[in-house]
């Protein structure tokens, strides 16, 4: 358990010092197998102070088994944990500097609002005024001032949360955990929360580590995402970085969609790539990948950039298709459009529904004309 | 369809509810009827509720049998010899039950059904025939006694049999799964998360053990040790076959009243006021009960 730490990743040359901002949580190797599977396979990885991390994957991705390790209640099979430069591969939970969210809350049902967010406190021997103090405070901070008294089953789901993170808080850790924190919440108290957890992080500068497998979540809450993928961890980046430049198809095909297609690399030069494509035929990007001619790689676009015409676009012989609209899903804010193109596959097109009533909509049927900008397709080879 | 259904549940609600009139309310009422009557020497042996001797009917209720119950110190002395044997049997009870419990509840699940079956085992036996076992085991030439005695630990055989401590040792011994199970069935529901979040917030497993398990497991203590209380303080087997001679339980007391003395009257006061004695916990535990159906709800 007391490896040393490895070798840094290529991705992550200048290896930040053990309780420097940059490296405030330092994860190295971290490695746990229950019998024959590994659960979290030699993750290292750094989170810096005062950020919100999120841990984002499928259920069976690691994630849960990662933060259970920072929470300590999962001891490491390899690797070590370092919170602001203390190892703590030998500290047990209940005296790590670390507090957890937990995703039923796990609020104490027999003890009021003012007990469950007290029990911390209580834990290291404050005085009676001290602790009333502390709750009363940070219990208005989660606007549950007026319900001290009340008992967990009295409470909304929305409030049970207030109440889970404000008990997480009061102790103020250098680390708090959230686990899949919005997951019980209807859509649009999850979206106003959302926002309320960001302000309150930023309130009280405690760092965050939130696991969720909701993209949208990760994306609006997370200062950094870490996407994870059967025990380890594919990219970390910030929301646009996963988004906009996913290092391979796993994380380009599991946040948000994408239309993605293996393509042959025809020229490779300074100034972009040509790649012919049976789907969307020869497409050409304006950034360089070195992967080599004649070598084959995967062309994703996003569905919103791509744009829809009736009229072919001036230079056709290039990042453009023509297909048939097949479906079209109206959302209200944007519509998706389903559009065959001639290799019979379905591309996924959003448009955002700018004007009220269009004159003359595109229908389901038509031939269209689908269009990009060299920007647009991302070029990946594994 | 609907009629028939409701008719249904009336004769389902119903059967049960006969059961007990017939079987508890009726005899109940001719046992508390009795108790104002005097002893004489006919059959049945007891003075009639209604005398016709004056050509008019005139109601004869007697207090007799419940004063004398508090002349002769053998009833009182009897009454709290039953409760005290119950509240420590209890207390044991629950001081051996409550690990085990534990440990059923955390054992794998596969593991806790073949435990609890374990603990359930013992009522394939009969009963008389377990504790006539205990003599066997306790008496001055009896196993124990032989064991220690041949390993040299004691020099002569201690009294075991006829004590205190064997009525504790049966009434523990007989009773101890009528609190394993409800405290069981409680703490096989406690959500594992809580611990972790005691453990979380700073709590060592001992603390996070008395101030999140213990007082959720409250209604599961309270249930077994009621389980437990109410049949041992009218324990007439036990005591009689283990216990002391110089010190009677109080159901031993009534069943002499009744077959010895043929004192009808005396014995049927007597049966009154364990009732009224126990009336409190079955009423706590009723309220209890009722309390916990709500909140499962």
């Amino acid at each position: 358990m007391s490896t040393e730490p490895e070798p840094v990743s290529a991705a992550n040359p200048a290896q930040p010092a053990a309780g420097s901002d940059d490296g405030y949580v330092r994860l190295r190797g971290l490695t746990k197998r229950f019998g024959e599977f590994t659960a979290v396979d030699a993750v290292s990885l750094d989170i810096r102070r005062g950020e919100i991390f999120c841990l984002l994957g499928g259920s069976g991705s690691g994630k849960t088994t990662l933060l259970r390790m920072l929470a300590g209640f999962e001891v490491p099979s390899a690797g070590r944990i370092e919170i602001d430069g203390v190892d703590m591969s030998a500290i047990p939970p209940y005296e790590r500097p670390v507090n957890m969210m937990f995703q039923s809350y796990a609020l104490f049902p027999h003890m009021s609002v003012e007990r469950n967010v007290a029990f911390g406190l209580e834990q290291e021997g404050l005085s009676r005024a001290d602790i009333r103090r502390q709750v009363g405070e940070i219990l208005d901070i989660v606007k549950m001032g007026a319900f001290t008294a009340r008992k967990p089953h009295q409470l909304s789901g929305g409030q049970r949360q207030r109440v889970a993170l404000a008990r997480a808080l009061v102790k103020r850790p250098k680390l708090l955990l959230l686990d899949e924190p919005l997951a019980a919440l209807d859509k649009k108290l999850r979206e106003h929360t959302q926002f309320e957890l960001i302000n309150i992080q930023q309130r009280l500068g405690v760092t965050f580590v939130v696991v969720t497998h909701d993209q949208e979540e990760a994306m609006t809450l997370g200062t950094r995402l870490g996407v994870m993928n059967q025990g380890r961890i594919v990219q970390v980046g910030s929301p646009s970085d996963i988004y906009e430049s996913p290092a391979n198809r796993f994380v380009a095909d599991f946040i948000g969609s994408v239309n993605m297609f293996a393509g042959e690399v025809r020229e490779e030069g300074p100034q972009g790539l040509r790649i012919a494509c049976a789907e969307l035929g020869i497409v050409r990007t304006d950034r360089a990948v070195r992967c080599g001619p004649g070598s084959t790689v995967w062309t994703a676009i996003r569905p919103e950039k791509i744009s829809i015409a009736r009229r072919a676009p001036p230079a056709a012989g290039e990042n453009a298709v023509r297909g048939t609209v097949r479906e079209i899903a109206y959302m209200g804010d944007l519509s998706i459009y389903l559009v065959q193109v001639q290799s019979g596959t379905l591309l996924r097109v959003t448009l955002p529904n700018i004007t009220r009533g269009r004159e003359r909509p595109i229908a389901r049927g038509e031939v269209v004309w689908l269009s990009w900008h060299g920007s647009s397709p991302v070029v990946l080879t594994e | 369809m609907r009629l028939s259904q409701a008719a249904g549940r009336r004769v389902v609600a119903g059967i049960p509810l006969l059961w007990l009139l017939l079987l508890f309310l009726i005899p109940f009422v001719i046992v508390f009827r009795i108790s104002f009557a005097e002893v004489r020497l006919a059959i049945p042996p007891y003075t009639p509720l209604i005398d016709w001797r004056h050509g008019t009917p005139s109601l004869q209720l007697h207090w007799s049998a419940y004063s004398f119950l508090f002349t002769d110190s053998l009833y009182v002395s009897s009454y709290l010899y039953s409760l005290k044997v119950a509240a420590v049997s209890t207390l044991c009870c629950l001081l051996i039950g409550y690990p085990m419990a534990y440990a059923i509840a955390h054992a794998a699940p596969a593991w806790r059904p073949i435990l609890l079956m374990l603990i359930v085992l013992p009522f394939w036996t009969s009963f008389l025939l377990r504790v006539y076992a205990w003599i066997g085991l306790l008496k001055n030439n009896g196993v124990i006694n032989n064991v220690l005695l041949s390993f040299g630990i004691i020099h002569q055989p201690l009294a075991l049999l006829q004590t205190d401590f064997a009525v504790y040792i049966g009434i523990v011994y007989s009773y101890l799964p009528f609190m394993i199970l409800p405290l069981y069935t409680n703490l096989e529901k406690h959500d594992p998360a809580l611990l972790e979040a005691a453990a979380d917030l700073g709590a060592r497993p001992l603390r996070a053990f008395v101030r999140v398990t213990l007082p959720q497991s409250l209604p599961g203590i309270i249930a077994g040790s009621l389980l437990v209380f109410i049949p041992a303080v009218g324990e007439y087997v036990i005591p009689t076959l283990l216990g002391r001679t110089d010190q009677l339980m109080i159901g031993r007391v009534l069943s002499d009243e009744f077959f010895e003395n043929r004192d009808w009257p005396v014995a049927s006061a007597v049966a009154i006021l364990v009732l009224l004695l126990l009336v409190v916990p079955i009423l706590l535990f009723q309220r209890m009960q009722r309390r916990e159906l709500e909140a499962a709800r």
